[in-house]
């Protein structure tokens, strides 16, 4: 009895100090949650979500500091995956937005460059003082090159 | 004569069901006359819309070649006769269940009069490449319902190791005929396509595989394989169980191979080709006609005189009903292609296409009642060609969980209908499925998206840090030179600036 008593806590304790040095001396494993959560974005880089990209928002959701509900472009299936993935509840988005794609009107371009400069995937092409264009395939829809356009030029055409 | 063999695999499930095909083989194909106008959709193939290649004026002549292929996949549309070019418009098409599409509108001028193409002598002196660009040229695909090129299909084949073509004249859907009709009466058209299939394919066995409850057209297969003494064809004959005329079925059954889930014939060494299609192949090159008709059954309780005829793709669906007698009073559904998988149309203004074998009429459907909760039964798992769990599957789209979809094969459904057939609970099975295919593709698409947005991001973020440590490196390499050359050579830069400075 004794014998079974001793063998089992000096099993616990041995693992038990095992388990305790791992917490404190691997990293933990935040890397991994912050490339899933990234996985489950649209990766349109288009900062509606208040942070500079999809991969700040991913580790802000995974630090906790920021909700699911945060991603525009990425509609109820993104939230409801990531409520999956986190274990959270499913919420409403809280802003919506229809998919759209950037279309440049070429005769009213001036090529001035600020909108290939802000474009977040390279997705503009044209030299300086010459026409730019979208490539229309590439496009996410982000509608950060609107605002720079100092002609305004470009509109978004939504996706039918 | 070659006797029929039947050393056959088997395949699983399958429906016998009511053919309904004496209706409409009573007589000869018959030949619609050129309609007044001809509607011909620039999307009638699997791989995307093609890009006219006329303008709204234009005068056209039987066999020109109207709009072309945009991508790597696809056919190009020829005139099926000659006329003007009317309108370049969208028109309700059978493909999009009566919604629109871009179509080319052509007013006949009634000559019917041909383009001059230039034919081949003789097809067996071209390199199998060259045939198949040839083929290519014709607009073929296949005519069995899944409009996939033909042409690509064979340049797909090409890369593998090919043992058996295969002929499918299964023809097991109830009410379709028109592969039947073909072969009585065309038998011999339907062996030259094989013999030009094999040499494009460099294959040396043809398996003609055909249903059992086609005896005639089985005897004038014989009869024209007799005389044309082609050790290399062998005609097959299969029991008539639906649905066996499936690409992946009939392959289990004639070469006893399976396919594998996700693959293609083609990974175990079989090429699979409508006898359609091959008679097409034939006409295209040897006779220099591409693909501008087709053989359609249009039959139905609610059709007058049920019939196979031979009309020009674009004919409207309202002209092939009058010239097949018109309506009865018990017309109810107009149906383009057969019962089990054809697409139910609300409008009959849409034109006939390559993919159209069948036009079916029909009456209301006795009311059968509600659909009622699933009770597990498994009678949809025994008769599932594909050997798929439907009632498992139906839980998982319900569900719209993707990963369990994907895990149980949902891409391999057929989408036959079986499942629907035998279902005590009368659940619409494979309506759930194909929009639960719909759906996994569009998620597919949407992270193939994602990803690719990805990709382009972070080689934008790499570059530009590569821009930047460039700039900061051509800087420092600037002032160390400058600094070398001593305290003259930058009171000499300076002293330039200030001048540039008042310049301006």
């Amino acid at each position: 009895m004794l014998l079974a008593v001793l063998t089992i806590a000096t099993i616990a304790l041995i693992a038990g100090i095992g388990l305790g040095y791992a917490y404190q001396r691997l990293p933990a494993n935040d890397g991994d949650l912050v490339e899933q959560i990234n996985d489950l974005l649209p990766q349109t880089q288009c900062a509606q979500c208040g942070y500079p990209g999809c991969r700040p928002y991913a580790a802000a959701v995974a630090d906790g500091s920021a909700a699911i509900n945060l991603c525009p472009p990425g509609g109820d299936e993104t939230i409801r995956r990531l409520a999956r993935l986190l274990g959270r509840d499913i919420i409403p988005l809280a802003e919506t937005v229809v998919p759209a794609i950037a279309v440049i009107d070429e005769a009213a371009c001036i090529g001035c460059f600020h909108c290939r400069n802000a474009c977040p995937v390279d997705a503009i092409v044209g030299a300086p003082h010459l026409m730019h264009t979208v490539i229309a395939s590439e496009c996410t829809g982000c509608e950060l090159c609107v605002a720079p356009c100092p002609v305004d030029c470009i509109t978004m055409r939504p996706l039918s | 004569m070659t006797a029929p063999t039947y050393d056959l695999g088997k395949l699983h499930g399958g429906l016998r069901l009511t053919a309904h095909k004496r209706e409409s083989t009573a007589e000869l194909i018959k030949d619609v006359p050129v309609p007044s106008m001809l509607v011909l959709p620039i999307e009638q193939h699997v791989g995307g819309p093609t890009r006219p290649v006329v303008r709204v004026g234009d005068h056209v002549l039987k066999g020109q070649v109207i709009a072309e292929p945009e991508r790597e996949l696809g056919a190009p549309v020829h005139a099926s006769s000659s006329g003007t070019v009317v309108a370049i418009d969208q028109w309700p098409v059978s493909r999009r269940f009566g919604e629109k599409a871009p179509c080319i509108v052509i007013e006949c001028d009634g000559k019917d009069k041909a383009s001059s193409a230039i034919a081949i002598d003789d097809y067996s002196k071209l390199e199998p490449d060259e045939l198949l660009l040839r083929i290519l040229d014709g607009g073929i695909v296949g005519l069995g319902g899944a409009v996939f090129p033909t042409a690509q299909k064979l340049m797909q084949a090409r890369t593998c190791k090919i043992d058996y073509l295969i002929l499918n004249g299964v023809e097991c859907e109830p009410y379709i005929s028109c592969d039947d009709v073909l072969m009585r009466e065309c038998a011999a058209e339907v062996l030259s396509g094989a013999q030009i299939l094999m040499h494009a394919l460099q294959v040396n066995v043809c398996l003609v595989a055909v249903e059992s409850d086609k005896p005639e057209a089985i005897l004038r297969l014989g009869q024209a394989l007799a005389d044309l003494d082609d050790q290399r064809i062998v005609l097959k004959q299969l029991p008539s169980v639906y649905p066996s005329g499936g690409e992946d079925q009939l392959v289990q059954l004639v070469t006893n191979r399976e396919v594998p889930s996700r693959g293609l014939p083609t990974d175990v060494g079989c090429v699979v080709q409508n006898v359609g299609t091959a008679a097409a192949v034939h006409d295209w090159i040897v006779n220099n006609q591409p693909l501008i008709s087709r053989i359609t059954t249009v039959t139905g309780d609610g059709v007058d005189a049920p019939a196979n005829i031979r009309a020009r793709i674009g004919t409207p669906v309202a002209d092939v009903i009058s010239f097949a007698g018109g309506y009865t009073d018990q017309a109810r559904h107009l149906i383009i292609g057969g019962p089990m998988t054809g697409k139910s149309v609300t409008t009959d203004e849409i034109p006939l296409v390559k993919a159209s074998n069948c036009v079916l009429v029909v009456s209301d459907a006795p009311s059968q009642g509600d659909e009622l909760p699933c009770i597990r039964c498994g009678d949809c798992a025994a008769v599932c060609p594909v050997r798929l769990l439907p009632q498992q599957l139906l839980w998982y789209a319900r569900a719209d969980d993707e990963k369990k979809l994907r895990d149980f094969c949902l891409t391999d459904c057929i989408e036959c209908g079986c499942c629907d057939l035998v279902c005590p609970s009368r659940i619409p099975l494979t309506a759930n499925f194909r929009k639960a295919k719909v759906h996994i593709q569009e998620l597919a698409d949407e992270k193939a998206r994602a990803d690719r947005a990805k990709r382009r991001f972070e080689a934008r973020n790499r570059r530009l840090e590569r821009e930047h440590q460039e700039r900061a490196a051509e800087l420092a390499r600037q002032k160390s030179s400058a600094k070398a050359a001593g305290p003259a050579a930058i009171a000499e830069i300076l002293k330039r600036k200030q001048n540039k400075d008042e310049f301006e």
